[in-house]
């Protein structure tokens, strides 16, 4: 530990801190444009110029300089740092005006107005008049992306994006071109950008040089009403904040949670926004000759209550989607206990998911902040760029710290890091957990392997016995130890672990998604929201959902319920972490929320739900399930798990392993809907095909 | 005056070979084997007393700075990089050596690379230079022949001496620009610290030395310190290279002692001021990046060229590139033009020199016409002080001290011609005239 002394203030702080992590900690206020946390430092905005006393007679960009490397004073007395005397102030006031005099003073029309860094710090550091009198820079505007939306003259170039995606997305697309005042922030050749995480470059902007295209010009901060939500358009439950005008969703935004996203969110979780207005299912149908036509709740119900009043239990089944929550989960399971169904599933795809063989077996043990521990890390049958983008970044993040060496079972896909490509599907994992492969031994030599396995390997008929080959690698290759699970399963549905956990799977005597879908295995299913799965023509469909999608499309009754911004809700996410979300918005129309739906419904069949409120349900829930009332938090679940699922066996077939998302802006029902999605699946597609060309 | 015994470059007009066999014939690469054996401490030692300072600019102690880098060679290989990108306007030094003389530098380049444990050398240098770089190609290729450098030598310290060619960019002769370009990236300076003898190019530690100055080194060697410590005054050691241009009667580089008045330097050897010496109207001694000297008693008149000397007149020795400046200079454009140069060339990293530069070249153009209101000229006096000191490198500085210059030394004019510019308006628009009754 250094003393130290910021504006009189005595701290002691370590050695490695930056002069302004260190002022920071002494309560004083740095400006910064530059600098960011979790990116590499510029230092070329010099707007957090400091004074060091007795160092150099200029100030220091505190941002760049760390507390080891002051020059110790003669007398060995604590290096004084001040951060408001006149020399800061006029550094600062000096930076500032530069920065201004070819910054545009379009602030009235600037979609960054009332959150931009530069209006904010100008107002702090910045004097009241210009004395500039020549013309301002003027910059072409670029196109680089459906998503980004450039205006180029106000760039500050603080170089803040091209840090993102050459650090973190790890697309090194953006660039800056030119030299002096003619330098250029831009793609080059104005290509789009290919980072499935390029929305974070809006965050990251300091002020309204990118903003977000599919957002722009519609609403001002100050008149959004915010509210913590968690993202479900993959298994992370990246934590978010929705903002929303009146009822209506306005964007999507990230928050600081450094257990899972740190602070970036995919570009689907954060452009899905006008998804959540089209296609939305505002009242219920029923089928009637073959075409849906309105109905009121009742006849809704009624229609429903008719068709389950005739049907024997062991012909009634439930699927669960994947953007489902726990409470409805819950509500629906409680509900088919009741009518005695043991057919349920909430695995869509066919994934080779059990809790029977414990909770170790499907959840993604080694935490998300875990990658960052381990020292090696072996893929199988998953392409987590497409599957979890964010979750892609975390690794690049470890890989780029170097001494990370990555194995790939699986498609030969773009991750963004370096990696081994050691085989394409099960054999080859077969030689690894048998230690016949030479990446084996560099596996074995880590102290805290990872080995991750995804739905390409699981979402198959041998499933059962690649999860088991997998966890019989993780075993040999001293993946699960003490004080270590590397063994992690990485998920793409939010519901899935939630559903697990409640048990939603086929109960003694049930069938599972894959039969149930068949056809003439079912009366009647029970669809929450489940749109990936085509059910057979014959059995009554039932659809809990909010999209006008396949699910919808194949429905006899629907009843529409509450998209995730419209209700308060809890997840569970890959790692097994339970994070609440709190309602954003309201259901449209006469749509209501899903478990109050299964609620109503299950008076009107004779097995009333005893819970009125969702507190109620929540206690029900919580009694029932103890470990969901620990928001925030993971119950980790016990390594002897992954040992009983390697002892379980098999024989895995041949295929290779293919990740199931093929397209990463079309994932579901929202995304479906979404006009900025598709947008970016043509752009995507354009720029995967004009790579295959080259 | 320097004698001519005393002459380190020769051949600096090239009158002789410029190849190994007339550098053997002018001394180089003798003894040089005895010197790399008597090891790393007595080179550095040596190079010390000798008292010899960078010769690229900012006069740093040459021997310090050698002895900054790491005693033992770690896992990093250590890396002699030599700056030949000059660029500075005004300054032809490094090219004529490189022209004439390039075994002295490739010669220098062992010593150094011995001084400092470093068995590779960069010499970055600058993409105009195409017949420069043929010629030290030609030269490293001929020490390499004969096992002068290069994997087991006869010298007995491995050196490899590669020579790259750069793109042209003025930035890159600042040492962590030219570090980045010579890895391939875009020339940007870096932050400091980590200083380049710790983290320096491909993170190593390197040290960056000005062409003059590893080309001094084998004569300070043979001749010994105290030679060269005896050649200038105190501090102020050894010969250097002045360029002379400008109103001169005979524009030229010539080699002369540390210390040298200016007046004797330009009369002796430029053939003196156009128009005599009281047509002197002031002079850049140090390349374009120093502030101005005007004429004068207590200025040009008394101005000694070695580094403390020119700080006494609050300008610097730089590169000793000597622009002079007769009476029939129009000084203010003249201060526009390096203006122009500085936003031409500045690299864009930094907020105070990328946009300081163009401001500053814009007011100084309209000065230049007299289009300006005098409250300006405080103005832009503050817009230099906001960029001195704020950036990351030194070029910020290099561009603000000469309008600082200017604005000390000739405030009166710019007065005088925007008193004029308003005079001339007023008469030619019609603006001011009354309207009859």
């Amino acid at each position: 530990m250094t003393k130290l002394i910021v504006d009189g203030r005595e701290i002691d702080v370590p050695p490695e801190y930056t002069l302004l992590q260190a002022c920071e900690a002494a309560g004083a206020e740095i400006p910064r444009f530059c600098f960011h946390e979790r990116l590499s430092i510029a230092g070329n905005c010099r707007m957090c110029l400091i004074e060091v006393v007795g160092g150099p007679p200029k100030p220091q960009a505190s941002c760049a300089m760390a507390v080891r490397d002051l020059m110790p004073n003669k007398d060995g007395s604590p290096k004084v740092l001040l951060t408001k005397s006149p020399m800061v102030k006029k550094a600062r006031e000096g930076v500032m005006e530069f920065l201004l005099i070819n910054h545009p003073l379009d602030c009235p029309i600037c979609d960054q107005g009332g959150e931009c860094d530069l209006q904010d710090q100008a107002m702090a550091y910045g004097v009241d008049s210009s004395r500039y009198q020549e013309n301002k820079r003027a910059v072409e505007d670029k196109h680089i992306g459906a998503l980004v939306k450039t205006i180029m003259t106000r760039c500050i170039h603080c170089t803040r994006c091209v840090r993102f995606m050459t650090e973190v997305a790890g697309v090194p697309e953006l660039g800056a071109i030119g030299r002096g005042e003619d330098m250029e922030i831009t793609t080059y050749l104005e290509q789009a950008m290919t980072s499935e995480l390029q929305g974070n470059v809006v965050d990251l902007c300091p002020v309204g040089a990118l903003t977000s295209k599919p957002y722009v010009f519609s609403a001002r901060p100050w008149e959004l009403t915010k509210t913590e939500s968690i993202d479900v358009m993959d298994a992370l439950g990246s934590a978010i904040r929705i903002d929303t005008r009146g009822r209506e969703v306005m964007r999507i935004l990230p928050r600081v949670n450094d257990d899972v996203n740190e602070e970036w969110i995919s570009d689907k979780s954060r452009h899905v926004v006008d998804g959540l207005r089209i296609q939305r299912l505002d009242r219920p149908y029923v089928r009637d000759d073959g075409r849906l036509r309105p109905a009121s709740w009742p006849a809704a119900f009624a229609a429903v209550a008719s068709k389950l009043k005739t049907a024997r239990k062991e012909r009634i089944g439930a699927i669960v989607g994947d953007l489902a929550a726990v409470e409805e989960i819950f509500a629906l399971k409680d509900l088919m206990t009741r009518f005695g169904v043991a057919n349920l599933d909430c695995r869509q795809d066919g994934a080779a998911v059990d809790p029977a063989w414990g909770r170790g077996s499907y959840l993604f043990n080694a935490t998300i902040a875990g990658i960052e521990s381990s020292d090696a890390l072996l893929l199988v049958g998953v392409n987590p760029r497409r599957e979890a983008a964010v979750l892609n970044a975390r690794i690049r993040k470890r890989w780029r710290s170097g001494n990370y060496p990555i194995g790939v079972i699986g498609e030969r896909a773009d991750l963004t890091y370096q990696y081994e490509y050691i085989g394409q599907g099960p054999e080859t994992l077969a030689d690894v957990a048998a230690g016949q492969h030479a990446f084996a031994n560099v596996l074995k030599g880590a102290q805290r392997p990872l080995v991750i396995l995804g739905a390409g390997a699981l979402a198959r008929p041998d499933g059962a016995a690649i999860a088991s080959l997998a966890a019989l690698a993780a075993q040999s290759l001293g993946a699960v130890k003490d004080g270590w699970n590397g063994f992690s399963v990485l998920h793409s549905a939010a519901s899935r672990v939630g559903a697990l956990d409640l048990g939603f799977v086929p109960g003694s005597g049930g069938i599972g998604a894959t039969q149930m879908t068949a056809a003439g295995a079912l009366d009647v299913v029970f669809s929450l929201g489940a749109d990936e799965v085509e059910i057979a023509p014959g059995a009554f469909v039932v659809y809990i959902g909010t999209h006008g999608d396949s699910g919808a499309n194949r429905a006899d009754v629907i009843l529409p319920g509450a998209a995730y911004p419209e209700k308060s809700a809890t997840y569970v996410n890959t790692e097994g972490r339970v994070q609440m979300a709190a309602r954003a918005s309201f259901p449209p129309g006469e749509a209501r929320e899903d478990w109050a739906i299964l609620r109503a419904l299950s008076e009107l069949l004779g097995h009333k739900l005893p819970y009125d409120s969702l507190t109620q349900l929540r206690a029900a829930l919580f009694k029932a399930h103890p470990h969901m009332q620990r928001i925030g938090q993971i119950a980790p679940a016990a390594a002897a798990d992954i040992a009983r699922l390697a002892q379980l066996g098999g024989t895995p077939g041949k295929a290779p392993f293919v990740s199931p998302i093929d397209d990463y802006y079309m994932t579901n029902p929202i995304a479906r809907a979404s006009a900025v999605m598709a947008e970016c699946s043509v752009i995507a597609e354009g720029s995967a095909a004009q790579t295959a060309a080259e | 005056m320097l004698d001519d015994k005393d002459r380190i470059f020769r051949n600096l007009y090239g009158q002789g070979d410029w190849g190994l066999k007339g550098a053997q014939a002018r001394g180089a690469w003798d003894g040089t084997k005895g010197f790399v054996e008597k090891g790393r401490d007595w080179l550095i030692n040596e190079v010390k007393e000798s008292g010899q300072r960078g010769r690229g600019g900012a006069g740093f102690a040459t021997g310090l700075k050698w002895s900054f880098m790491p005693k033992q060679v770690g896992e990093r290989p250590h890396y002699l990089v030599v700056n030949a990108d000059e660029s500075e306007p005004g300054t032809c030094k490094d090219r004529e050596i490189m022209r004439h003389d390039p075994h002295l530098l490739v010669e220098g380049c062992l010593y150094a690379g011995a001084a400092m444990a470093a068995n590779t050398g960069y010499i970055y240098i600058r993409g105009e230079f195409v017949r420069e770089r043929e010629r030290l190609q030609a030269a490293i290729d001929q020490a390499y022949e004969a096992r002068l450098i290069g994997k087991s030598n006869v010298h007995g310290w491995d050196f490899d001496l590669y020579l790259h060619h750069g793109a042209g960019a003025y930035i890159c002769g600042e040492e962590t620009a030219l570090l980045e370009s010579l890895e391939g990236k875009k020339g940007q300076p870096r932050l400091k610290p980590p200083f380049p003898a710790n983290m320096g190019l491909y993170g190593c530690p390197t040290t960056v030395n000005n062409v003059e100055t590893i080309a001094q080194v084998p004569d300070i060697l043979r001749r010994g310190a105290a030679w060269f410590a005896g050649i200038g005054r105190a501090n102020n050691t050894g010969t250097k290279l002045y360029c002379i241009s400008g109103h001169v009667e005979r524009p030229c580089n010539v080699e002369e002692t540390m210390g040298i008045p200016l007046r004797e330097l330009i009369e002796r050897h430029a053939g003196g001021v156009r128009g005599g010496w009281d047509n002197l109207l002031a002079v850049i001694p140090g390349g374009s990046s120093m502030p101005l000297v005007p004429a004068g008693p207590d200025q040009c008149d008394s101005l000694l060229m070695d580094f403390d000397g020119c700080r006494e007149k609050k300008s610097a020795l730089g590169t000793a590139a000597v622009i002079v400046m007769d009476k029939t200079a129009d000084i203010i454009k003249a201060m526009a033009r390096i203006s122009y140069f500085y936003k031409h060339e500045s690299c864009g990293q930094c907020t105070p020199c990328r946009e300081g530069m163009g401001w500053m070249w814009r007011v100084l153009t309209r000065m230049a016409e007299g289009k300006a209101q005098k409250r300006e000229i405080d103005a832009l006096m503050q817009v230099t002080q906001q960029i001195e000191g704020h950036t990351i490198c030194a070029f910020g500085d290099g561009a603000a001290w000469p309008v600082q210059g200017l604005l000390r030394h000739f405030r009166p004019e710019i007065e005088r011609r925007i008193d004029e510019y308003t005079r001339h308006a007023s008469v030619e628009t019609g603006k001011h005239q009354t309207v009859p009754a």
